[in-house]
């Protein structure tokens, strides 16, 4: 239910530009999700990593608080179908190895991880897609699709609540500086580098909007924008746009290792997706 | 034509004789609005959902009239008196002639 | 014709403010087909709940509530069509007050007109502005 003081907060948040002191995210009454964590170590700029939740508008917070009112979560129910369908005919079904979608909770928290038998970082996405095709032996998904982008926020969703915790160290540890170094490298006409918006200007307004940390641990998000799930990848692509650049591909080696490093910058804030963002 | 159209509703499972009670409801629709062109610069044609009416043992609790500027994935909040148990019965009229309906039944006590 | 500067001016201020009141007529339009041309009165028995300031204009939750009322409805002032939605409360409405979430093109003013159950009609209104977006994260 909307009231005037919703309203109020909406305006004082928007008037003065900054956002206000740490505020609580309880989903459904019954998921605490930490907003806040302190900083890893190797990320020297920030004391606290701070969710993009609490960038957004009371309205747009609140629509995160209620699975019911959260739109993300129609595809999480189009996933939890798909879940026990075969994956191709006569074919096997996801819950013929994991009995249910809460069978794999966790696994989100810990994406993208080395992968010993093939020798590379995966996210969760790669991951999905080697089980359609290697154990079911399916057409893969594609990597932005609605099919991959429902299934991942399924993954997300069965995780909520639980720390992000991907590893920065062991045989990742390469892919994870070359995420690193991506992060600070100025692309596009306008030289910025994904530290100058989230890391130099985080809180401040880029036209009328708040820019946040970047952290993904809320993806896939749903936003108000375009009215549908949005994947990590999606989003970096869309922030290299917005540098006048050449953008990389979704699931491209650049981009699985810059959403290691990321997801790494959120170590100890909950899994949270799918989340609601403007 | 709108695909994979889903509804979704909440209502309590019981209710005091003659209590009011909150109802939300969702339903996953594009709710194209006509006014969107596509990359060639064609005018997307509109499709929404036009009309939601939810009854109770077959009295109107609530009859709307949907305009395209509903956003995508329409949700309805709104209350109902249960004078008695029974039955909400929930129906949305699609532009393309598709109605989709939802049930729910509530107890009293 | 011998025109002057000053009625220059006056048909250039008309032209200036011909859209606004193309707009305003769509709005009084539909204002009229919902009370078939009666009075409306500025009450304090409809309440109209709206952000001011909207972070998406995809997205903008809004709630009517007018006790008593048989039906409602929610005009856009600002967007190509001014309807938006026309709540009918049945015998089974436990109160006359609805929610949703609505798509606004701009910043405007959003109109809500509530027939009463006596046949008199009640106006509510509310600025929101619609921000342009930055980059949403």
């Amino acid at each position: 239910m909307m009231t005037r003081t919703i309203t109020a907060m909406a305006v004082a948040l928007m008037a003065t530009g900054t956002f206000a002191q740490a505020q609580d995210l309880v989903i459904n009454g019954e998921i605490p999700i930490t907003t806040r964590a302190p900083a890893p170590d190797f990320v020297p700029a920030f004391s606290e990593v701070i969710s993009g939740w609490e960038f957004r508008s009371p309205e747009t917070q609140q629509l995160e608080t209620d699975d019911f009112e959260n739109p993300g979560m129609l595809f999480v129910e189009a996933a939890r179908e798909a879940f026990s369908e075969p994956l191709k005919e006569g074919g096997q079904s996801c819950a013929d190895c994991h009995e249910s979608p809460e069978a794999l909770a966790g696994a989100r928290a810990v994406y993208p991880k080395w992968d010993e038998e093939h020798g590379e970082v995966q996210t969760i996405e790669m991951q999905i897609n080697e089980c359609i095709t290697e154990r079911a032996g399916a057409e893969p998904w594609g990597y932005v699709s609605t099919e991959m982008d429902n299934m991942s926020a399924l993954m997300s969703a069965v995780s909520r609540g639980m720390p992000v915790n991907v590893a920065t160290d062991g045989p990742a540890h390469e892919t994870w500086k070359q995420g690193e170094e991506m992060y600070y490298t100025r692309y596009g006409q306008l030289e910025l580098s994904c530290a100058n918006c989230h890391e130099d200007n985080y809180g401040n307004m880029i036209r009328a909007d708040h820019l946040s940390q970047g952290q993904i641990n809320g993806f896939p998000a749903y936003r108000l924008k375009n009215a549908k799930l949005n994947s990590v990848h999606d989003r970096f692509k869309g922030c290299i746009r917005d540098t006048r650049a050449q953008t990389f591909k979704p699931g491209s080696p650049e981009f699985v290792a810059l959403e290691l490093y990321v997801a790494s910058r959120g170590n100890g804030l909950s899994v949270e997706g799918p989340s609601v963002r403007n | 034509m709108a695909e994979n159209v889903t509804p979704r509703v909440r209502v309590p499972k019981s209710a005091k004789p003659g209590e009011d009670i909150t109802i939300k409801t969702l339903i996953s629709h594009p709710m194209e609005s006509g006014q969107r062109k596509d990359k060639e610069g064609n005018t997307i044609p509109r499709s929404i959902i036009n009309r939601f009416v939810a009854t109770f043992n077959g009295e109107t609790v609530i009859d709307v009239t949907m305009e395209p500027a509903i956003s995508t994935n329409p949700y309805f909040e709104f209350v109902a008196k249960v004078p008695e148990a029974g039955t909400f019965e929930f129906t949305w009229y699609d532009d393309d002639g598709s109605v989709y309906t939802d049930k729910q039944d509530i107890a009293v006590g | 014709m011998n025109l002057t500067r000053r009625h220059a001016l006056a048909a250039g201020a008309a032209a200036l403010v011909l859209p606004r009141i193309a707009w305003a007529d769509a709005t009084a339009d539909a204002i009229s087909a919902f009370t078939g041309g009666a009075d409306v009165a500025e009450g304090s028995g409809l309440t109209l709940t709206a952000p001011e300031i909207a972070e998406n204009g995809n997205t903008v939750p809004i709630e009517v509530d007018a006790p008593g009322a048989e039906a409602i409805i929610v005009l856009a002032t600002g967007n190509p069509n001014p309807d938006v939605v026309t709540f009918h409360f049945g015998k089974l409405a436990g109160a006359q007050r609805a929610s949703t979430r609505i798509r606004l093109a701009e910043t405007q003013e959003v109109v809500a007109v509530a027939k009463m159950s006596d046949g008199t009609f009640q106006r509510a209104s509310r600025e929101v502005k619609v921000t342009i977006g930055g980059c949403g994260g």
